[in-house]
């Protein structure tokens, strides 16, 4: 393994909305610690909190693996939900599945997947029905200089 | 704008965060669903919106906003204020409704938009 590649593996809850995020939340401290770019840190947060929310909505948890560079920081989020019948249909803006009570928490807008594809600088969606969904999100960034942590 | 100007125009109550009293803001977003926050692009954003939960806390996180709004005078549980003093972020509460809560931010001057709408 390169020098300064750092691993990373979540579990994510299902249905916990006071959990939810935190995943996300510890991705973007290191990010900070690491003296990334703002911009790229915002990318990678928006990304995997959508990502991360659609496995607490959506799948009934799954994991998150995370892998950071000097030059990028990949995240995989794997879950053994439904799966996703059709993925155009889901990358769809406006497209939820979401029920009232979701919408009533503030989540279901439709706008994830579309939000993670406009975040990302590579995005990945494969899904089998009734095996699961594997989301791969990808973000470049420049650092000044890689803070060892 | 600076958030104590926000206050003064929305006769809002501070609950947390009056460390950030002069910091500025540009650019405000009205939303109770949190991905259309998240769609939201721009700098020195205040979030207006009727939702209370943790994941308003968590979204303005992620999307490095500083400024919480809970309109129609919603307050806030203290588990929600706790992580958004743990976050640096500042939590108001005004009595005012959504539409009147925004209409008066934008008379007072903040009408920066967001780059996806
Ligand atoms: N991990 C997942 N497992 C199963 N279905 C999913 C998953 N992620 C997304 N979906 C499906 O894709 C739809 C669109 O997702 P998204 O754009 O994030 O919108 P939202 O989460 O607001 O419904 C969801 O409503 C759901 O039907
Ligand atoms: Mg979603």
């Amino acid at each position: 393994m390169k020098e300064g590649i750092i691993s990373k593996e979540y579990v994510i809850p299902a249905n916990d909305f006071a959990v939810a995020g935190e995943a996300s939340s510890n991705v973007k401290k290191i990010l900070i610690q690491l003296g990334v770019e703002p911009q790229a840190i915002k990318k990678t947060a928006v990304s995997m909190y959508e990502a991360e929310m659609n496995v607490v909505i959506h799948a009934g948890g799954g994991r998150a693996f995370v892998e950071i560079d000097e030059e990028k920081i990949l995240i995989k989020i794997k879950d053994d939900g439904p799966g996703i019948p059709d993925i155009d249909l889901a990358m769809q803006e406006g497209y939820s599945t979401a029920s009232d009570e979701i919408r009533e928490k503030g989540f279901g807008a439709g706008m994830g997947l579309p939000n993670i594809k406009k975040y990302s600088d590579i995005f990945n969606i494969t899904s089998q029905i009734g095996k699961g969904t594997l989301l791969e999100i990808t973000v470049f960034f420049k650092v000044k200089e890689f803070i060892k942590i | 704008m600076k958030i104590r100007e926000v206050i003064r125009v929305l006769d809002a109550v501070v609950l947390t965060g009056e460390e950030n009293l002069d910091m500025d803001i540009n650019s405000a977003c009205g939303a109770d669903l949190m991905s259309d926050v998240m769609a939201y692009v721009k700098e020195n954003v205040v979030l207006l919106t009727g939702l209370v939960n943790l994941q308003v806390v968590r979204t303005a996180e992620m999307m490095d906003i500083k400024v919480i709004v809970f309109v129609r005078g919603k307050n806030p549980e203290e588990k929600i204020v706790d992580l958004a003093r743990e976050m640096g972020m500042t939590i108001l509460t005004t009595k005012h409704p959504m539409f009147i809560a925004c209409g008066k931010l934008y008379s007072a001057g903040v009408t920066g938009r967001g780059v996806w709408d």
